[in-house]
């Protein structure tokens, strides 16, 4: 398996966890996963959304100490 | 010790002036030195664009010459580096000249990059240069009515110019008397009006009152003469399209392979280039998941002086840069509100004021004195 990319947005508000992704994911090619580290409670559920919305894949959530850590894939 | 600052923008003409005060006595005695590399002889003030664009300020106020903004003892030159070897700890510059040094900082910003949506740099008004502000005001002269739609690409410099731009064009509309024939439309790429909480909740019912319509998860794949086509499927037709780009690094940063997109990564608190001890990074330049702003390399450069002096003078670094950003936030109808964080410390907006509004317009004119690192 190729090595995730991480996003460290731990503790940043602006522009924040999902405004990240979606600048990462432009960068990545189709198959690229990428793990997004977020403090913000709210992107375990705007991450999922944003990502099901467009078509790409969520493929884990977990949460451990106030890090949710959120495993997307680019589909396309 | 010999520190080389490639780039004249905020950051690092800052970071240039703060050093320069800091080991004054070692720059006297030749211990130290402080050169500056520049792609230009000028340094734009570059908030004003948006007053540009909409016919608030001229572009002649927007220059001061570089080297009026530094301290004498900085030595400055227009010749931009067009290659980085880092293991040698030497640049070489457009004019053939190789700059040694024993600490780099690299602080070149970032560009608009429309050309990486298709459709976009052809038909969406922009902001972000001279040329593209005055062609922008142009275009809302000759503007008679219809749907304006406002899209916005990422990542992007200045996160407060979508809400700005788009309360700015309705004082616009307003104070030419063609509101009533204008339909504004808001688009932004999260799920929210902004991506800072406290701003979006504000902002929203902003929206409602003036009659401006909206729609969020909004990311731009396309754009032909009179739709935008999302990702995410939906589309958005227009008569006047003004769009925030999303922006890249500059050009020499890829094609000296230190970053993707040109965004160097960057350790978040001492600022050096990951895997390296002698390179640093300020501002747009970084990867750094923070705000692309002129506060942000404004703070970034104050810790970064303090830090390279107190390693010229004892050694050691001894702080960290606690991800501070203050951003001004204009709100139309002669008010402004204000955004300020840390890596801790979430923002808590207050309600736009007059009072905001005019220490926003004072500031117009006094970064230049910030830019002096006297402010």
């Amino acid at each position: 398996m190729a090595e995730r990319k991480i996003v460290d947005a731990k503790n940043t508000f602006c522009p924040g966890p999902l405004m990240e992704l979606i600048a990462n994911m432009k960068q990545a090619e189709v198959g690229d996963e990428l793990v997004v580290l977020s403090t913000d409670e709210g992107s375990a559920n705007d991450i999922p959304e944003w990502i099901n919305k467009v078509g790409h894949e969520v493929l884990e959530t977990s949460e451990e100490d106030g890090v949710w850590s959120i495993v997307v894939k680019k589909t396309k | 010790m010999k520190i080389l600052i490639v780039g004249g923008g905020m950051g690092g003409t800052i970071l240039a002036n703060n050093l320069a005060r800091k080991l004054r006595q070692e720059l006297k005695a030749g211990k130290a030195s402080i050169t500056m590399l520049s792609a230009s002889d000028k340094h734009m003030y570059q908030p004003g664009l948006l007053y540009v664009a909409v016919g608030k300020m001229n572009p002649s106020e927007l220059y001061r010459d570089q080297v009026s903004l530094l301290e004498p003892s900085i030595e400055f030159k227009v010749d931009p580096v067009v290659e980085f070897n880092l293991d040698n700890n030497n640049v070489k510059a457009k004019s053939g000249t190789t700059y040694n040094y024993d600490i780099i900082v690299i602080a070149t910003g970032s560009r608009t990059h429309a050309e990486g949506t298709p459709g976009l740099a052809e038909h969406a008004e922009q902001f972000y240069t001279e040329a593209d502000a005055v062609k922008m005001f142009k275009r809302l002269e000759s503007f008679k009515g219809g749907k304006v739609v406002v899209a916005v690409g990422v990542p992007h410099k200045c996160p407060m110019a979508p809400l700005e731009i788009t309360f700015m064009l309705t004082d616009y509309f307003k104070n030419r008397g063609i509101w009533d024939k204008v339909q504004l439309h808001y688009t932004y790429p999260i799920g929210r009006t902004h991506s800072l909480e406290p701003v979006a909740k504000w902002a929203t019912p902003e929206f409602e009152r003036l009659g401006i319509t909206y729609e969020t998860l909004f990311n731009m794949k396309e754009v032909t003469a009179n739709t935008v086509i999302s990702e995410e499927g939906t589309e958005a037709e227009y008569d006047l399209l003004i769009t925030v780009p999303a922006h890249k690094g500059m050009q020499v940063i890829e094609d000296a392979g230190l970053g993707a997109g040109g965004f160097i990564p960057t350790d978040r608190k001492r600022l050096n280039m990951e895997g390296r001890d002698n390179v640093y990074v300020l501002g747009d330049t970084t990867n750094l998941p923070i705000s692309k702003a002129g506060s942000t390399a404004h703070f970034e450069a104050e810790a970064l002086a303090e830090n390279i002096a107190s390693m010229a003078t004892i050694g050691t670094a001894t702080r960290d840069y606690d991800g501070k950003v203050f951003c001004f936030i204009e709100a139309g109808e002669g008010k402004a509100t204000y955004a300020m964080f840390n890596y801790q410390n979430p923002p808590d907006p207050k309600a736009p004021t007059a009072g905001i509004h005019m220490f926003k317009t004072a500031y117009n004119k006094l970064y230049w004195a910030s830019a002096r690192g006297l402010l």
